[in-house]
């Protein structure tokens, strides 16, 4: 099972604190996917808000087929500039 | 994955600038030195007023001027709903940027603009803006971080609710959204300390200070295609965000660069090309347009100026228990400050336990911020440097040893969540330390600062392409702005993957209908990402040459092997043949299947993160409060260094412009919100005269996901020296500074004691 963390703002927001996850998932869409099942606009929200994603503590930009694998940590972070929200 | 330690034959050499002897003999083409036939000249109608509501504009009198040919207002762009573009340095909410470029309903800062002419000369152009007439109803302003996140403050959008707060506020504020970092406790973490020191910082926001400011020259044709020639640092950027802006489609325009005098992220934003489009739409003639320097201080982005919060904790021994910063940045007047990278970099040098970092991005009547250098980085570093230098005097400790101490390495876990891959910032410690820099003695009124600094880096999308000509030289092709060098290191990674000489490649930047897709120039990324584009470009390339080369000696391809530029028998067995060069595959190519080339298309992922670290030396005049800087040195991992002269020349110039930010950079407004110092003159941005030679160490822990181990290099030299010089300060004088910039009243008033 991969290990998702989220930041306190995002757990708060869909997971009831929780920051650590773990989702049998074989890639970020299947992750995504996993997410938005669970708690659901989550996986929206990552999906829209164009987030910076860390797999095994290596970035990657807009990812989707990506590996992940069965022991690995998968972070979503804010991207890298400023940007205010689209919805408002 | 990053090759194996081996000799290269060009990467890691100083070879000869591509685009050298044209700036030097001036005949690069900038963005102003563009122009066309029958071109009009276009300028802009800028608010006088920080923050008012245009109750009319009245262009009639200006388009019955002779000679003018057409004016346009945000009544000429769509409305666009409010939804992020993710093209620029980050996400960009159009709703805004298109009033950025326009005014719609209210003027937000001094120098937003309100309405453009396009005219058949400059004086024509000049009198038909003083023929505009816009009635205002003046508004309250607020210019200051702290004083707009008050709940009195006169609010600049009455539709902004701060996001990430739960329940999302019913009432509008000037914050535009408020993010957090939290992992361990801190409360738990200041328990366990022996000493704490909590500090408070203000930052000003200040400009990118490149030299040509912004330009463009468009032609809309008749056939509905339209050509943009503009300074930025990405043409794919302008070709996309004009196409949202006016809601065409990206097919009809296409962008050339021009070359371009400096951006450091400034020119990663629109500003005039969709106006300037606009009219040549409206005129049916091509149009230029150039700021003037006062324009590209009143109507483009600097970076944000912040208030801050720093605490830290730490035992004796100089293990720090916890890290909290409090983060507010002046978005200026559209939400979109650098708040989440500034909260992210804040403690990412540092293995901590137990860390709280909460931002705001606060909305305030000035420009627009753009990205510059790292943006958010150095602010945050600035603040939590000096608190760790502050540590490291009570602690008695040596400045790099409490770094060292508490340094991140492969497999820390950051406060934002992710842990670090091979990184090099224990290695950059090391060098600073070694450094005869950091031993070397002082005089009287001198002291020694010392920083490190953090940044991200960031891969994306890119393209090349790659051609050999009938004579064996060769054609790179990318579609990134060459703000630092790429060219060079385009070249000498191309030949290095052909085998064949640097100078036999040409590398150029082409427009956005001559090459695949890239990202802009930004994030560091483009020696990383285009690189590699350009790597796997080149590998294909040279596959094909030995494919040719098989058809020539009637073999099997997996028979021939390619080595320093020449296909030779992978073995005895394949047959005796004189190895072929490039240049003799290329002669033949129309008869083994025509030109020879390959095009690369990717999404680079991987980046390494950059870690520096400066040594500041320098000088209190204590009857002046002047600041001279003696000795700088800077040292930095970057991965690996493809063109050393450019990697070095990157880490100065970020340094110099930290040094800036340090000790003079700011923008002063008067009582009414208006900008007084909108020129070089006033705004002092240091030049050669002011500065030492900066001396660079250049660390090199490869980043494995590069097929040379390249991270980028460009951002994170601006993020020490603001705390490098404010610890210098301190040990010179015994002053702590908390508030930029340093300049000599500031620092005097310290010094007598009235700081």
């Amino acid at each position: 099972m991969a290990r998702v963390v989220l930041t306190t703002e995002l757990s708060r927001r869909f997971t009831g604190g929780k920051t650590e996850i773990e989702v049998d998932a074989g890639s970020i869409r299947h992750v995504v996917r996993e997410l938005e099942e669970a708690y659901p606009g989550l996986g929206k929200l990552i999906e829209e808000a164009g987030m910076i994603v860390a797999i095994d503590g290596e970035l990657y930009h807009d990812p989707f087929l990506e590996p992940v694998g069965a022991d690995s940590e998968v972070c979503f972070l804010p991207a890298l500039g400023g940007g205010r929200s689209a919805v408002r | 994955m990053a090759s194996e330690a081996k000799e290269f034959k060009w990467v890691g050499k100083r070879t000869i600038r591509p685009d050298g002897i044209g700036k030097v003999t001036g005949r690069d083409r900038f963005g102003a030195d563009f122009a066309l036939p029958g071109m009009l000249v276009g300028k802009v109608v800028r608010s006088p007023h920080a923050h008012a509501r245009i109750k009319s504009i009245n262009v009639d009198k200006a388009l019955a001027l002779p000679g003018v040919k057409a004016v346009v207002t945000a009544a000429d762009f769509p409305v666009l709903p409010s939804e992020a573009q993710f093209v620029g340095e980050g996400p960009v909410n159009m709703w805004d940027l298109s009033r950025n470029c326009l005014a719609r309903d209210k003027v937000l800062y001094d120098g937003h603009a309100v309405a453009a002419v396009a005219a058949v000369s400059s004086d024509l152009a000049d009198q038909a803006v003083a023929l505009i007439e816009v009635s205002y109803e003046v508004l309250p302003h607020v210019i200051d971080v702290d004083e707009a996140m008050r709940p009195d403050a006169p609010i600049l959008h009455e539709d902004m609710f701060t996001d990430g707060v739960n329940p999302k506020p019913t009432k509008p504020s000037n914050v535009a959204k408020r993010v957090e970092f939290i992992k361990g406790k801190v409360e738990d973490g200041f328990e366990k300390a022996d000493v704490i020191v909590e500090r408070s910082f203000t930052t000003k926001p200040v400009h990118q200070g490149y030299i040509e400011p912004h330009a463009c020259v468009v032609n809309c044709g008749e056939d509905g295609q339209a050509t943009v020639w503009s300074s930025s640092q990405g043409q794919f950027m302008v070709r996309a965000y004009c196409a949202k802006i006016l809601g065409w489609d990206i097919s009809e325009i296409r962008v050339t660069p021009s070359e371009i005098g400096g951006g450091f992220g400034g020119k990663t934003l629109v500003y005039l090309e969709p106006v300037a489009l606009a009219l040549s739409k409206k005129s049916g003639r091509p149009v230029k347009m150039v700021m003037t320097r006062a324009e590209v201080f009143r109507g483009s982005g600097p970076t944000s100026g912040a208030s801050m919060t720093i605490k830290i904790g730490a035992t004796k021994d100089g293990r720090i228990t916890a890290g909290q910063a409090l983060l507010k940045y002046q978005a200026g007047a559209f939400g979109g400050s650098p708040i989440g990278p500034g909260c992210m970099c804040s403690f990412a040098p540092y293995d901590l336990e137990n860390v709280e970092v909460i931002g705001y991005d606060v909305v305030v009547n000035r420009p627009r911020v753009a990205a510059y250098r790292a943006p958010g980085a150095p602010i945050a570093h600035f603040g939590v440097e000096s608190v760790v230098d502050e540590i490291a005097k009570k602690l008695n400790i040596d400045p790099i040893e409490i770094r060292e101490r508490n340094a991140a390495r492969e497999g820390t876990q950051t406060h934002f969540g992710p842990r670090f891959p091979i990184i090099g910032f224990v290695e950059t410690l090391k060098a600073a330390k070694r450094h005869p820099h950091w031993k070397a003695p002082l005089g009287e009124n001198q002291g020694r600062g010392f920083a490190t600094g953090f940044w991200f880096n960031i891969g994306g999308e890119s393209s090349a392409t790659v051609n050999i000509n009938e004579d064996g030289t060769a054609v790179v092709a990318t579609g990134n702005p060459d703000i630092g060098g790429s060219r060079a290191s385009m070249a000498i990674m191309a030949a290095e993957v052909l085998g064949i000489d640097v100078d036999r490649v040409r590398p150029i930047v082409a427009d956005t209908s001559s090459v695949g897709y890239c990202f802009l120039t930004g994030g560091s990324r483009v020696t990383f990402a285009t690189g590699m584009a350009v790597v796997e470009a080149g590998r294909k390339t040279v596959k094909e040459l030995c494919n040719r080369a098989a058809k020539i000696w009637e073999v099997e391809p997996d028979q021939v092997v390619w080595e320093d530029g020449f296909a030779r028998p992978a073995s005895s067995n394949v047959g005796d043949f004189e190895p072929l060069s490039l240049a003799a595959i290329a002669a033949k190519s129309a008869r083994t299947g025509g030109p020879i080339g390959a095009s690369t298309s990717l999404n680079a992922q991987g980046a390494g993160a950059g870690f520096a670290a400066h040594i500041c030396d320098l000088e209190v005049d204590k009857e002046t409060g002047k600041v001279t800087v003696l000795r700088y040195t800077a040292v930095q991992d970057v991965g690996r260094a493809i063109h050393p002269g450019y990697v070095e020349g990157q880490i100065q110039g970020g340094a110099a412009q930290g040094i800036g930010w340090a000790l003079n950079e700011e923008y002063i407004y008067d009582d009414k919100g208006r900008l007084q110092n909108p020129g070089f003159l006033d705004y002092r941005v240091p030049v050669a005269s002011d500065l030492p030679m900066i001396d660079t160490v250049i660390v090199e822990v490869p980043n494995p996901r590069h097929p040379y181990g390249v991270r980028g290099v460009g951002e994170v030299p601006i993020c020490p020296p603001m705390a490098a010089v404010a610890n210098a300060i301190e040990n010179a004088t015994g002053c702590r500074m908390t508030a930029l910039p340093m300049s000599p009243p500031v620092l005097l008033a310290a010094i007598d004691g009235e700081g």
